[in-house]
């Protein structure tokens, strides 16, 4: 089944014209993502051909939707204009909205965030500054490079785009289901916490790997979770073990400030939980490969 | 981006919050002058981006514009947790009937802000948290409804402020919000927020901190920057708009993608156990590694001199690994004599072989190519180590 996104996924993009989504749009497209058409209001009404693949622009989401019964939007709209094109994904209830953009204000990202749940939460949002999901085989959505890992039946959810790659990369003897960066900033919209819900109850994955990082109390909400809820093998890694206190480290939500946040205390809560934590990436992925031959 | 007490103060009264008035000295003389002018006690109160600075000396009374240059001589230079105190604050001095606490900042767990307010204030309010939990209120606010008077009504109350002063605390409430989200702040705070003998009101210390991803909708903010202070490195790569960190250790870190970096410093700390050495810096050059990029990068660790080697570590993802490697070797060439330090190379991910090939053609003796990350990270270690 996979996760949030599937062969039935029809995707539009918010910024198709612009440089990022030209090219993402193209690679996407590539990886066998059903593209349906991107949004852009001073463009609509053009047609764009993308290495053969002629996609319609339309001037807002609504219209895009109607036309094409897209169901999942991707963001790449600059981060002064992001605010309003979640706004405008979320008003015409698309189904789940990648927004890939980095360097959102996060007063923006708590508006949006808010509009979402003043609204009846009928949008998913994944990110914001995230490299988007992947379902091996099925869609694509977002910048996550599709000939890392085929599809298999692990699920990743991650806080970061490299070590998403990363982790795809040891594992793609195995394949996923679902791979999902969430973004490393202060307020996301999907969590750890959604995408351990979604891959229990999903019956493609048997096991699942989560990577977090320093900074928030994200990791240890999730440890809570499986300890309650989820039933299938979790493997963690958390990055920043030796991150100084007070210092941000590339991700605005990383940064750890007192004892609470620190890569330490969420280990020790995910191990609680009876989550193996890895060391590193490569002793995490070594984990979950002795769960997985071990299945 | 954290401020000055100082800064933090102008911002609030810009935006109506009642405070003190107070000038900036780099020097006794200039504190001297501005107690002088004021003419009466006041406070000399160190600058420094940290949390107690009364315990270790850096506020200070004064009764006379002597005195004053006193104090400010004996603070002035003043090591606060590592903070080297340049400047002071001086201040007159004000009767304090009661303090209390409020902030405004990013509720991370419940994806919006929170409002926190305690008539016990003046202590750590960390302290007050783990102590007297019911004595401090936290209130959620709601993003899109944001606080006007009603909602920091609701605030006063929950905090139990008293009835002779609570009017002006809901309008110093609201005007922290007005702070709060039109300088696009995530944190405001006010400890101790205090009521006078006569019942005013004031703002007596303030912290800020200002979301650095809302820059470009705040030109003014760029000038609040205390370049002085920063690290000189730190600079330098702000400059080139490399995202780099300055640590205390002797292995230079490069890789792309915060995660994949803050991971790369635990695998080199892991693995410089045993010879003593440690990462010397977090270095992000992000998606696009051009050849530019990684000789910026490059030049930034390699003039840091407690660099002993340098660890280049990167995922390709949307970047191949050849541009990659095309990017070292030309980053190699552009720093000719400069470049002295061995470089540990791993890539992996999209067109790693022809990256790899790229790397063995070019041959330069300061590179060595190890595949797989953690043999990599020792390898590394172990160089740092022999050319210490």
């Amino acid at each position: 089944m996979a996760i949030f996104l599937n062969e039935n996924s029809k995707v539009i993009v918010q910024g198709m014209t612009g440089a990022e989504g030209t090219k993402h749009t193209k690679r996407m497209l590539a990886s066998g993502t059903n593209i349906v058409g991107g949004v852009n209001p001073r463009k609509a009404g053009e047609k764009v051909d993308f290495d053969g693949t002629v996609l319609p622009v339309f001037g807002t989401v609504k219209e895009a939707m109607e036309a094409t019964g897209a169901n999942v939007t991707v963001i790449f709209v600059p981060p002064a204009f992001s605010k309003a094109a979640v706004v405008e994904a979320i008003d015409a209830e698309i189904g789940l909205a990648v927004v890939i953009t980095e360097g959102i204000p996060v007063h923006d990202t708590a508006y949006f965030w808010a509009h979402a749940v003043a609204t009846g939460n009928k949008t998913r949002i994944i990110g914001p500054n995230c490299p988007g999901i992947i379902s091996p085989g099925k869609s694509n959505a977002g910048i996550i490079p599709a000939n890392i890992a085929g599809s298999g039946k692990i699920g990743l959810v991650s806080k970061s785009g490299t070590l998403t790659y990363q982790m795809m990369h040891e594992l793609k003897d195995f394949g996923f289901s679902t791979a999902i960066g969430i973004g490393g900033d202060p307020i996301i919209g999907t969590t750890h916490i959604d995408a351990l819900e979604a891959f229990q109850a999903d019956d493609e994955t048997v096991a699942i790997v989560m990577i977090g990082e320093i900074g928030g109390d994200a990791e240890e909400r999730a440890a809570a979770y499986i300890k309650e809820n989820v039933t299938k093998p979790v493997v963690g890694y958390v990055a920043g073990f030796t991150a100084p206190e007070g210092k941000t480290m590339g991700h605005a939500g990383a940064i750890v400030s007192g004892s609470a946040g620190t890569a330490q205390a969420k280990k020790e809560a995910l191990e609680a939980a009876g989550v193996k934590v890895g060391k590193t990436p490569s002793e995490t992925a070594a984990l979950m490969r002795e769960i997985m031959n071990a299945l | 981006m954290d401020l000055y007490e100082y800064q933090a103060k102008d911002l609030f009264a810009a935006h109506g919050v009642p405070v003190l008035p107070g000038d900036v000295a780099t020097n006794p003389a200039d504190a001297k002058a501005i107690a002088a002018k004021f003419g009466q006690p006041v406070v000399v109160k160190a600058q420094v981006k940290t949390g107690g600075r009364g315990k270790a000396g850096g506020v200070k009374l004064a009764s006379t514009a002597e005195e004053t240059e006193e104090k400010a001589t004996a603070i002035l230079g003043l090591d606060i947790k590592g903070h080297i105190v340049h400047r002071v604050l001086v201040t007159p001095a004000s009767d304090i009937a009661e303090e209390y606490y409020f902030s405004f900042l990013l509720d991370r767990a419940n994806r919006t802000f929170l409002a926190m307010a305690s008539v016990e204030g003046g202590m750590d309010i960390e302290e007050v948290a783990a102590t007297k939990p019911e004595a401090l209120a936290k209130i959620h606010i709601d993003a899109i409804k944001g606080v006007d008077a009603a909602k920091a009504e609701e605030i006063a109350d929950a905090a139990n402020f008293p009835a002779e002063v609570k009017d002006q605390v809901v309008d110093t409430i609201v005007k922290l919000w007005e702070t709060f989200v039109s300088e696009d702040a995530t944190l405001v705070e006010v400890n101790p927020l205090v009521r006078d003998p006569q019942d005013k009101i004031v703002a007596l210390d303030g912290k800020v901190t200002l979301d650095e991803n809302a820059g470009f909708r705040h030109p003014a903010h760029a000038e609040l920057v205390d370049k002085a202070a920063e690290n000189p490195l730190e600079a330098k790569a702000k400059e080139k708009g490399l995202n780099y960190v300055k640590l205390d250790g002797e292995v230079g870190i490069i890789g792309n993608g915060a995660g994949l970096v803050m991971s790369t410093l635990d695998v080199v700390a892991y693995a410089g156990e045993q010879y003593g050495v440690k990462p010397a810096n977090f270095l992000d050059i992000g998606g696009g590694a051009s050849a530019e990029v990684m000789a910026n990068g490059l030049d930034v660790i390699l003039g840091d001199e407690a660099v002993r080697s340098v660890f280049v570590n990167v995922f390709g993802g949307i970047t191949a690994c050849d541009a990659v490697a095309n990017g070292i070797v030309k980053a190699l060439e552009i720093l000719g004599d400069s470049a002295t330090k061995p470089l540990v190379v791993r890539l992996d991910g999209n067109n790693v072989e022809e990256g790899r090939a790229i790397l063995a053609e070019a041959n330069h003796p300061l590179v060595t190519v190890v595949d797989t990350m953690d043999n990599a990270a020792a390898k590394a270690a172990e160089l740092a180590a022999a050319g210490v």
